[in-house]
């Protein structure tokens, strides 16, 4: 079967864009453990995102071998992730939603400040892991590091479901979610299951700051754009549903790549189309995809 | 009159006081100076705005930097390109703009406060690509340049009979700001202490037992919108005439957390709180880029980055320390110590239930 030129771009748009969208499922994925964990949407998570990722490669660049580097930035990233449940979300655990949500905020712009002391502003190139070229098949060419970021997103999101779905901890950590009294009666340390929602989230976060750098330049902004697709992701899949968080990434991938095509949005309006996306499910189908309604406690 | 200076409540010579203050404070400052503090009104305006859409009604936008840049642009294009003239322009920048907010009110209505705040802050992150976008309306990148008016004979007179000094277009533009922030806030003054306030604080507080008792609650809502929006509408047109100069990046994301700051720090829900949170907002990072230079412990090197990035991690900070522990910014934290001084000095309340003798709110 031979393609038109028309037909590969447009395959080799949707490709590629399945590889940006799998780096929007892991943030979006991240976003959904934590309204899971406290209904909250966490504003800061791109910027912890963006931190990590700062760690990870100031770990490298001093010559730490990148598969050792990372998986410890995620195990730092865990760590830090408890760590601001502890000391900044558990003080206000119960306030209104509009406090939390501004101290979600507060914390994105401390670590954006923060970022900016320690590794300064000026953007910087990081190579990937994964070796120039790619594989090319009926016009089509895949690069491998596209190929690595789907392979990375989709081993992050297998072990997710299976830690959620399939282990004691996270059978806990949902019950404490979703019954936090009955939960308590049972000996179920509740908050402490927050805090892990919140490393695990960060963790999660922290693989797509990190796939996500070779692509852009690694700078405190670079995670600004990120977060508005994660967004759309999160509200596309149903921002509960960890399943709809990856549908949710990649259709939004796919879809802000094919917009391109449109000359009202060319290559500068992609972010728009990500808040239009944000806005007509919220309006049309506020649940997303994937979601449950549901009715509203007087 | 003088009865009624008598028993006029304490709080309206601490207004008056204030008013003299501002009025009098470009006749002590230099020109430019006074140009900072416009620009510190201009914020106020923002903030009351903001402020009467989260502290009285209840709904969080992080995306006012959005109506700003509208307003903005409306009055510099009408006086750019139609040769309007500026002061004209800046009501009918707020009108539009409270337009577009009241219709912008209506879907947000269908969301939840979380899903609000998502919306209004990517649309803040999209803002300056939206901007961008219509060149030849809006210049693209290279910006609207506004020519800054001259001050009126006979303001340059009263100004000359008080300073001797000639009046400059910044010291008008400050009296300008003035004289809105002024209107603005009494007009917000009237609004939210009866009947409007009262039944957007219901709402904010209980919605279901406000619409029980009759409240129109999704009229309230985008009422709020609406005239949240005005304000940003007002305050975009004054920030390009005291800038003189408007492009996309001059409406960055930051802009909108600088207002929130701001909204937050003065007491969410007050009067006198916008005034004091822009103060704080608008002065921390000229303050920041003053001070980190003079600091000879700083590593010269590290000035700059540490200029840019000191601002967001005391405003990040401050976001956090005030929502964690005065949840009512600095005028609920003035207000609960005034009422606690008093209430040691007159013994009044009831100390067994430490219940106070009126509500501060409506005493």
């Amino acid at each position: 079967m031979t393609l038109t030129p028309q037909e590969q771009a447009l395959l080799q748009l949707v490709v590629s864009g399945i590889a940006t969208g799998a780096i929007f499922a892991s943030l979006a994925l991240a976003l959904v453990l934590i309204y899971n964990a406290m209904g909250l949407v966490n504003f800061a998570q791109g910027e912890m995102a963006m931190f990590a990722t700062f760690i990870a490669f100031a770990l490298i660049s001093r010559g730490v071998n990148y598969w050792i580097a990372v998986p410890a930035t995620v195990v730092l990233a865990f760590a830090g992730g408890i760590l601001i449940q502890r000391v900044v979300i558990r003080p206000v655990e119960r306030a209104p939603i509009l406090a939390l949500v501004i101290i979600t905020l507060g914390l994105a712009t401390l670590i954006n400040g923060f970022a900016g002391v320690l590794f300064g502003y000026v953007p910087r190139s990081v190579d990937s892991p994964f070796s120039v070229g790619g594989v090319g098949a009926g016009g089509v060419y895949v690069t491998y590091r596209d190929l690595g970021v789907m392979a990375v997103s989709g081993v992050v999101l297998l072990l997710m479901y299976l830690l959620l779905q399939r282990t004691t901890i996270g059978l806990t950590m949902r019950a404490a979610a979703h019954h936090p009294e009955a939960s308590r009666l049972l000996g179920v340390r509740v908050s402490w299951m927050l805090a892990l929602g919140w490393g695990l989230a960060s963790a999660v976060g922290a693989v797509s700051g990190i796939m996500v750098a070779p692509v852009l330049l690694l700078e405190p902004n670079m995670m600004q754009s990120i977060i508005i697709y994660a967004f759309a992701a999160a509200v596309l899949g149903g921002i509960e549903s960890p399943l709809g968080a990856v549908v949710g990434g990649l259709i939004v991938g796919v879809t802000v790549n094919l917009a391109t095509l449109i000359p009202l949005v060319g290559g500068d309006l992609q972010l728009a189309v990500a808040l239009a996306i944000i806005v007509a499910v919220l309006i049309i189908r506020p649940n997303g995809l994937f979601g449950h309604a549901v009715g509203r406690r007087v | 009159m003088r009865q009624w200076l008598r028993t006029a409540p304490p709080r309206y010579g601490l207004v008056g006081l204030v008013v003299l203050f501002f009025a009098g404070l470009p006749t002590v400052i230099s020109s430019f100076l006074a140009s900072e503090w416009a620009l510190a009104l201009i914020f106020a305006i923002a903030i009351m705005g903001l402020n009467i859409l989260i502290g009285y009604s209840g709904q969080l936008s992080l995306g006012h930097g959005a109506f700003i840049a509208l307003g903005a642009y409306i009055s510099a294009i009408l006086a750019h390109r139609y040769k309007m003239d500026y002061l004209a322009t800046i009501p009918i920048a707020g009108l539009v703009t409270g337009a577009v907010g009241f219709l912008f009110g209506v879907p947000a209505l269908r969301l939840s406060a979380l899903y609000l705040a998502l919306a209004t802050f990517a649309l803040a992150v999209v803002t300056p690509s939206l901007i961008k976008r219509p060149k030849d309306l809006t210049g693209g990148v290279q910006g609207i340049l506004l020519v800054q008016p001259d001050p009126p004979q006979p303001a340059k007179d009263a100004f000359a009979f008080f300073t001797s000094t000639l009046m400059t277009s910044d010291q008008w533009i400050y009296y300008i700001t003035l004289f809105w922030a002024l209107l603005l806030f009494w007009l917000a003054w009237n609004l939210l202490r009866h009947r409007t306030g009262r039944a957007m604080r219901a709402i904010r507080d209980r919605e279901v037992a406000a619409a029980a008792s009759g409240i129109n609650v999704a009229g309230y809502k985008t009422l709020a919108f609406g005239i949240s929006a005005f304000y940003a509408g007002v305050a975009g047109s004054l920030f390009g005439l005291a800038t003189g100069f408007i492009s996309p990046d001059t409406f960055p994301v930051s802009l909108s957390i600088q207002l929130l700051v701001g909204a937050v720090i003065g007491g969410l829900a007050s009067i006198p709180g916008p005034l004091i949170g822009a103060v704080f907002a608008y002065f921390l990072p000229i303050e920041s880029n003053q001070f980190v230079p003079s600091q000879a412990w700083i590593p010269s090197g590290l000035a700059s980055t540490v200029e840019k990035a000191g601002p967001s991690v005391t405003y990040g900070v401050v976001l956090i320390l005030v929502m964690i522990f005065a949840p009512n910014g600095i005028v609920g934290l003035a207000t609960s110590g005034y009422l606690a001084l008093r209430r040691r000095l007159r013994g009044a309340g009831d100390r067994e239930t430490g219940q106070l003798p009126s509500d501060a709110q409506t005493g």
